[in-house]
């Protein structure tokens, strides 16, 4: 209990003092992630949606596919990542082992897989409703999972959250393929991993308090666009429009 | 029965239909539709539910395609549709109309004009910067109606476009469809209203497990012999 209650003293002291060490832990953790991310979802955003609306031979196989990737271990993708980015893998000309890049590649690799899975059933559920309406308007498949997408825009937050999560969480990619360099690769999980292995179990759960800091904080900012959107739709106007046909009229 | 109604000439036919089928899967949806519809007809499609109606109206409008026979279109016809419930993007009125033109190839900018005078002409120009989600039920599908109009279609297909409103909202859109097809659109509609039917149809189809079993004028049809199971449907319906 003691050395719990001493953690959480040391946590609130580190988190305080703006500590550069633990910032820059944070900062990078951060950006990598969210690095990580955007590259995930700009795919996974759009693959989702296609898959969701189309219809083609061997779509179940590429479904079951994907579906199991979502239970990629993190250590087995960093471990493929490795092995390309190594001198003799394919990708070894980059010379991105052990980088920021290589970390940002891993955790893409690892959440696209969720990405593309959640907008793949959240559009195909959409289109099941309102596809054909979509269709008798002229919208081809490109169109219609595009106009889905962007009309589900809300709903969608919550999986670039889950990607968000799924990203600064893991431990087994970035670590293999990041080698937890001091200053240099290491990021809030590889440092609990260290700190807890030394001992110095403050400075891990002061990390592990920050960790879940930011992501409630995503989760608050998430609560707050949800509930300006839901506040704007209860409203029924839309100043942007307005704007527009104001503009329009001069 | 079928097929009794006057023959529309053949420069005036818009659809014609020979031995038309429609599975999904093991269930025939439409069986063995074989009839011509001619431009500026008021066709009501009737019948129970499943009985083929909407599969019927959504083989027309392109959406499904036939599992044996084929549809003829002698003289293309630009033609909307419109769903029992219909779809509201998360966006103003005036965008949820402009969508569609937009869809059809114009530039959005000249689209959002063209929404403005079809909200105009179902009456919704006031609503125009609402969302589209905060319409009424009735509001919602004369918005669907703004938005097949301004595609200027020849033909309008309508999926029990009352279904769900109240009677003050039906009587809007009715007489929406009513003006439409007086300024020359062709309608095709589903319904289970047949006091609508006999306000706004020209000829009837009656449908029972995918097959046509009734096919005549309005007056025919509500006031002549019809084969039982049409018979014993429209007693049950007027009943």
């Amino acid at each position: 209990m003691n050395t719990f209650q001493d953690s959480v003293t040391t946590a609130f002291i580190l988190i305080t003092s703006l500590d550069p060490l633990l910032a820059s832990i944070v900062l990078r953790s951060l950006a990598v992630s969210a690095l990580a991310c955007v590259l995930a979802c700009s795919v996974g955003l759009l693959l989702g949606a296609w898959l969701g609306v189309a219809r083609f031979a061997g779509r179940g196989v590429v479904l079951a596919f994907l579906n199991t990737a979502l239970a990629l271990p993190s250590v087995v993708v960093g471990l493929v990542i490795y092995l390309l980015l190594s001198r003799s893998g394919p990708l070894g000309f980059l010379g991105w082992l052990f980088s920021f890049q290589a970390m940002v590649l891993a955790q893409s690799v690892l959440v696209l897989p969720i990405v593309t899975a959640l907008v793949r059933q959240s559009i195909e559920d959409a289109d099941a409703l309102h596809g054909e309406q979509l269709e008798s308007l002229g919208a081809g498949i490109g169109w219609r999972g595009l106009i889905l997408l962007w009309d589900e825009r809300y709903a969608l937050l919550t999986v670039v959250i889950a990607a968000f999560g799924r990203a600064i969480s893991e431990v087994g990619a970035v670590m293999v393929v990041g080698g937890n360099i001091d200053g240099f690769t290491r990021v809030m999980t590889t440092a609990i991993a260290l700190e807890t292995s030394k001992g110095d179990l403050p400075l891990a759960l002061a990390l592990g308090v920050l960790l879940l800091l930011v992501v409630l904080l995503l989760n608050a900012l998430i609560a707050l666009i949800r509930h300006w959107r839901e506040a704007r739709e209860a409203r029924g106007s839309w100043p942007t429009d307005t704007a527009i046909a104001t503009a329009g009229q001069r | 029965m079928s097929n009794s109604h006057s023959m529309p000439l053949a420069t005036d036919v818009l659809f014609q239909l020979n031995a038309v089928g429609v599975q999904f899967g093991h269930v025939n949806a439409l069986v063995n539709c074989t009839l011509t519809i001619g431009r500026g007809e008021r066709l009501a499609l009737v019948g129970a539910n499943g009985s083929g109606k909407s599969t019927l109206l959504r083989h027309l409008h392109g959406l499904v395609p036939a599992s044996s026979g084929q549809m003829l279109k002698p003289v293309p016809a630009l033609q909307a549709m419109l769903f029992q419930r219909p779809y509201m993007l998360r966006t103003s009125v005036q965008n949820n109309v402009a969508v569609g033109l937009w869809l059809s190839g114009m530039r959005w900018g000249v689209a959002r004009q063209q929404a403005l005078a079809a909200l105009e002409r179902v009456g919704l120009a006031d609503l125009a910067q609402r969302s589209g989600k905060t319409l009424s039920g009735g509001q919602q599908q004369r918005l669907a109606l703004a938005r097949a109009w301004a595609l200027k279609p020849e033909v309008l297909l309508l999926d029990e476009p009352t279904a769900s409103l109240d009677p003050a909202a039906k009587r809007e859109v009715e007489s929406l469809m009513g003006e439409f097809a007086d300024a020359g659109m062709t309608l095709i509609f589903s319904s289970h209203n047949l006091g609508q039917v006999k306000r706004l149809a020209s000829r009837v189809i009656y449908l029972e497990h995918g097959h046509v079993l009734a096919d005549a004028p309005v007056k025919s049809f509500f006031g002549e012999a019809l084969p039982p199971a049409a018979a014993q449907f429209l007693k049950g319906e007027l009943g």
